[in-house]
């Protein structure tokens, strides 16, 4: 008996070990999207310190500049580097406050989603059975409602807050990765550490967290970088159709909104949000695909 | 087969009955109708009378057997706001929509497809890589913000198009692009990977070497054989535009169902919100069952599943 | 070896460029084909057998594949000078090829006739009834049964043996000087393999053709070929008529292969296995590339590669063995 539990521990660190290994090599390469990672670390920077770093007061309005275009336009002040909205609010301020909210709700989306379609994986293929059956067609019934329209409505009849979009997207959003991660659990399964474990008597609970977790981990990873942008998206769109965050508070979706009305006097109220957005998915895309061609067994043989 | 199909749609009919049930709940969570509708100066009594009228003083699940009844029956309860069944002003905007969504398709497919063939054609070269910024971009724009800028720049600054509203061919030529952005992206990313595909196969070698030149291989032997994929793909983007019309049609005041979804919503007319949600929610599940029926036809190892 | 060449390949190497440096896959192969001669390539797979045949058709994967150098005469010009079109012109109606694998040789959303016909299309401008006669003469010649029927049907609807002839057909159907085959029998069974060899022969006999036949096996060899060339490495080690090279092969890896045959008659428990493996294309050294898996290697044959010299009428030899005896007598 106490061999075997020796040879589990060995087997399990090992796996681990290489997961270690897998994760220094990624970090040792040479073509790390620098890019994405630096953007993505300047946008968690400002969104923490957001309020230490923004020149200005992003609510504070001043009616005698209002409308002033970024600095380099012959109107424009160095005061407003990037101009001010219809209120006289600074637009930079306004965004730098703005990368707050998206962290807020992108980061506390992703982690307890993703926290929440884990467990629901290692639960669904680990255990299997009529608890894989039914957790399954929940599954199935999330991924098969429009996802948009359906956070609209909830949106609505929940009432627009910060806390309510997180929620929302949290509902809706678990089933992605316990869809993709099951699969993982199931492949893990298989493995030979795996039954010397439960040789060795390790309880259900242990075997799912200390020997298939750490297994399925690198697929959860790659799923929620990949998946922050798209809820940074779909936060921006609820706040641009006023049904995000509530105005005052500066939700770069809801900024665009707010520029729509003056697309014709001042472009820079919409466009730098957009901007911001754009950059920040798109460098979530770009890891999330780096890493999985990284860390995905299926692309590493390159 | 016959057990696949009826497996899936089993999980449909759970699927759309899930919907109907949310959709119920959620009307009950936002407040009380009769409130809602009722005068400013209506009495307390008055609000009961309408309350009993609306049939809201009935136990919840005979409430959400009413509620069922009217949606079987196709008229989808009455809107508060403009006293109709509102199938019928859903009936009204759905064609906006539906000019919308197609016409966003046809640009969609003719961008994405002459894209994807020449990603494929000069992979690795700069039209390739052009594609591929392309498509990251398709991906990460924030379609508001992309139809906000089209106004900006073809409407302020050019002076091309109109900015917004309904009306001649020129009014859709940028909700068009804006809705179909992402899906030109996606297009020509599945153009350009299932042609490599097809492009490495031998029945292309094969056709090399009875001296088919580079075009009669692209557009004959090549093109068929990828477009099968597209074709599942491009139905499928169909519906999921058709949903998807929310956010392009607030941003162009396009007067189609994905406006009177934000519109009923700022009224506060449940009932026009929940038909709208429901028929597009049952158009989506409908396509997704189409699809992995389609797709269990084509690729029999999914039947044995 | 009196024959007429109608196919000179001199010196052709034909590189791969990769991210991990360049593979030279073929490097200075030379031979001739003679009117009416079947020529047999041999080796190990990856010895750069299928990739000097696609490299006379200029058909090597792009952009990876890129032909550095050499020759390759056909009818008076250079294969290698042509331009692209000239090539269209070339392929299928000149020389012609067949692959490997007849099950995916083979466009699953084109019927037979269609796939048939469209040599005759591009090159011989065949229309209507015309095309139609030519297309059933052509299935008739490659024992399609009922080909008027069979013209309608599409590729999965054929057994595999079937497929390899209809390809045949296809590939013949503009009466083409030179047929490359590429491990035609390979993924046939045994027994349709035979058949389509002797169908192979049977079309060269009544049109004169010459063929290349690209294979392992030297079972086929002795069946089709008049000449073998022995690959290694991207490299021709040993060339001779097919006779003269089952009686004497000289070098070692020939040798070899030859051991390694199933021999009919005699009790062999354990076939013969070369040891070690073949080298890895991007690294090789001066020396004779076989050198390091050699039982015979000496000092020479690591340090360079040996010379190719005539030992025999016809019989040509790149090893330092016989070459050290040339220059000792």
């Amino acid at each position: 008996m106490s061999i075997s539990v020796q040879s589990t521990a060995v087997d399990g660190t090992s796996r681990q070990e290489s997961g270690a290994r897998l994760w220094a090599m990624v970090l040792h390469a040479r073509e790390l999207p620098l890019f994405s990672i630096g953007l993505l670390l300047l946008f968690v920077i400002t969104g923490i310190f957001g309020d230490f770093i923004s020149p200005h007061d992003p609510l504070r309005t001043n009616l005698r500049a209002v409308l002033l275009p970024p600095f380099w336009e012959e109107t424009g002040t160095a005061t407003y580097l990037l101009g001010t909205d219809h209120l006289g609010r600074d637009i930079l301020s306004r965004l730098i406050c703005g990368a707050g909210v998206s962290i807020e709700v992108g980061f506390s989306v992703i982690i307890v989603a993703g926290l929440l379609g884990t467990l629901v994986a290692l639960l669904s293929g680990y255990i299997g059975g009529r608890i894989d059956a039914a957790l399954m067609r929940l599954c199935d019934i999330v991924l098969s409602m429009p996802y948009l329209m359906v956070a609209i409505v909830l949106a609505a009849v929940l009432g627009p807050s910060k806390e309510n979009i997180i929620i929302i997207l949290i509902v809706l959003g678990w089933a992605s990765y316990a869809r993709v991660l099951r699969g993982e659990v199931l492949r893990v399964k298989e493995g030979d550490f795996i039954r010397l474990a439960v040789i060795a008597g390790a309880s259900p609970v242990r075997i799912m967290f200390r020997h298939i977790f750490p297994n399925i981990v690198n697929t959860l990873i790659i799923l929620a970088t990949l998946q922050l942008g798209m809820v940074i998206i779909t936060e921006a769109s609820l706040s641009f159709l006023g049904l995000g965050v509530p105005v005052p508070e500066p939700a770069w979706g809801s900024m665009c909104a707010e520029g729509r009305g003056y697309i014709y006097d001042a472009w820079w109220i919409a466009f730098w949000p957009g901007v911001a957005i754009m950059l920040v998915v798109l460098s979530c895309n770009f890891l999330g695909d780096w890493l999985r061609i990284r860390l995905d067994p299926k692309f590493r043989q390159i | 087969m016959k057990r696949y199909i009826l497996k899936r749609l089993v999980q449909a009919f759970v699927s759309l009955f899930a919907v109907t049930l949310i959709v119920f709940m959620l009307t009950q969570l936002s407040g009380d109708p009769a409130l809602l509708m009722a005068p400013p100066d209506a009495t307390p009594r008055d609000i009961q009378e309408m309350r009993e009228i609306m049939g809201l003083t009935k136990p919840l699940h005979v409430q959400y057997g009413i509620f069922l009844a009217d949606i079987l029956s196709g008229e989808f309860g009455r809107s508060f706001k403009w006293d109709k069944p509102c199938i019928a002003i859903w009936l009204d905007r759905f064609p906006n929509t539906l000019l919308l969504a197609g016409a966003s398709m046809v640009i969609t497919i003719i961008i994405g497809l002459s894209f994807g063939i020449l990603s494929a054609v000069h992979v690795g070269r700069w039209f390739d890589q052009f594609g591929k910024i392309f498509a990251l971009m398709g991906q990460a724009l924030p379609v508001f913000w992309l139809g906000l800028m089209l106004m900006y720049l073809f409407s302020v600054k050019l002076r091309w198009l109109p900015t917004s509203g309904m009306g001649s061919w020129e009014h859709l030529i940028m909700p068009a692009i804006t809705l179909g952005w992402f899906f030109t992206a996606s297009i020509a990313r599945l153009t350009r990977s299932s042609m490599l595909d097809e492009l490495d196969r031998d029945y292309i070698k094969m056709a090399k070497i009875k001296g088919v030149s580079r075009s009669g291989i692209i557009l004959r032997h090549a093109l068929k054989n990828a477009t099968i994929p597209i074709l599942t793909l491009g139905s499928l983007n169909f519906v999921f535009m058709l949903n998807g019309t929310v956010i392009t049609e607030t941003v162009f005041n396009w007067p189609g169902v994905g406006r009177l979804v934000v519109e009923a919503i700022f009224t506060r007319d449940f009932p026009l919100v929940q038909t709208t949600v429901l028929i597009g929610a049952s158009f989506f599940i409908f396509v997704n069952l189409m699809v992995d029926v389609l797709y269990a036809y084509i690729d029999p190892r999914i039947r044995y599943q | 070896m009196k024959m007429k060449p109608i196919l000179e390949v001199k010196n052709l190497r034909t590189y791969f460029y990769t991210r991990r440096g360049v593979v030279k896959a073929v490097d200075g192969v030379s031979y001739e084909l003679g009117e009416g001669e079947t020529l047999g390539l041999v080796g190990e797979s990856g010895c750069g057998k299928s990739i000097s045949c696609f490299s006379i058709i200029r058909l090597v994967p792009a952009p990876a594949g890129v032909i550095v150098g050499g020759e390759i005469l056909f009818g008076g010009s250079d294969l290698l000078l042509k331009s692209e079109e000239e090539m269209d012109r070339i392929r299928g109606a000149e020389i012609s090829m067949i692959l490997q694998d007849p099950m995916t040789s083979l466009n699953p959303l084109f019927t037979i006739g269609d796939q048939v016909a469209e040599p005759l299309q591009i090159h011989q401008k065949l229309k209507g009834e015309g095309l139609r006669e030519k297309v059933r003469e052509m299935l008739n010649l490659v024992r399609i049964p009922s080909p008027e029927v069979r013209m309608k049907e599409y590729p999965h609807q054929m057994s595999g043996g079937m497929r390899q002839r209809i390809v045949g057909g296809m590939v013949l159907a503009c009466r083409p000087k030179i047929l490359i085959a590429d491990e035609p029998t390979t993924s046939l069974d045994v027994t349709i393999q035979a058949q389509f060899l002797r169908l192979l022969k049977e079309i060269q006999h009544t049109s004169n053709l010459s063929m290349i036949i690209v294979t392992h096996d030297f079972g086929i060899v002795a069946k089709a070929c008049d000449r073998v060339a022995v690959m290694y490495a991207g490299k021709i080690v040993e060339m001779a008529g097919t006779v003269e090279l089952f009686d004497n092969p000289e070098h070692p890896y020939t040798a070899a292969l030859m051991k390694s045959l199933p021999k009919a008659g005699m009790r062999q428990n354990r076939l013969y296995a070369i040891e070690g493996q073949p080298p890895d294309l991007r690294t090789l050294d001066s020396g004779c590339s076989f050198a390091p898996r050699c039982p015979r290697a000496m000092e020479i044959c690591r340090k360079e590669y040996p010379p190719r010299v005539e030992i025999n009428d016809g019989h040509t030899l790149s090893c330092w063995l016989r070459k050290g005896e040339v220059l000792n007598d």
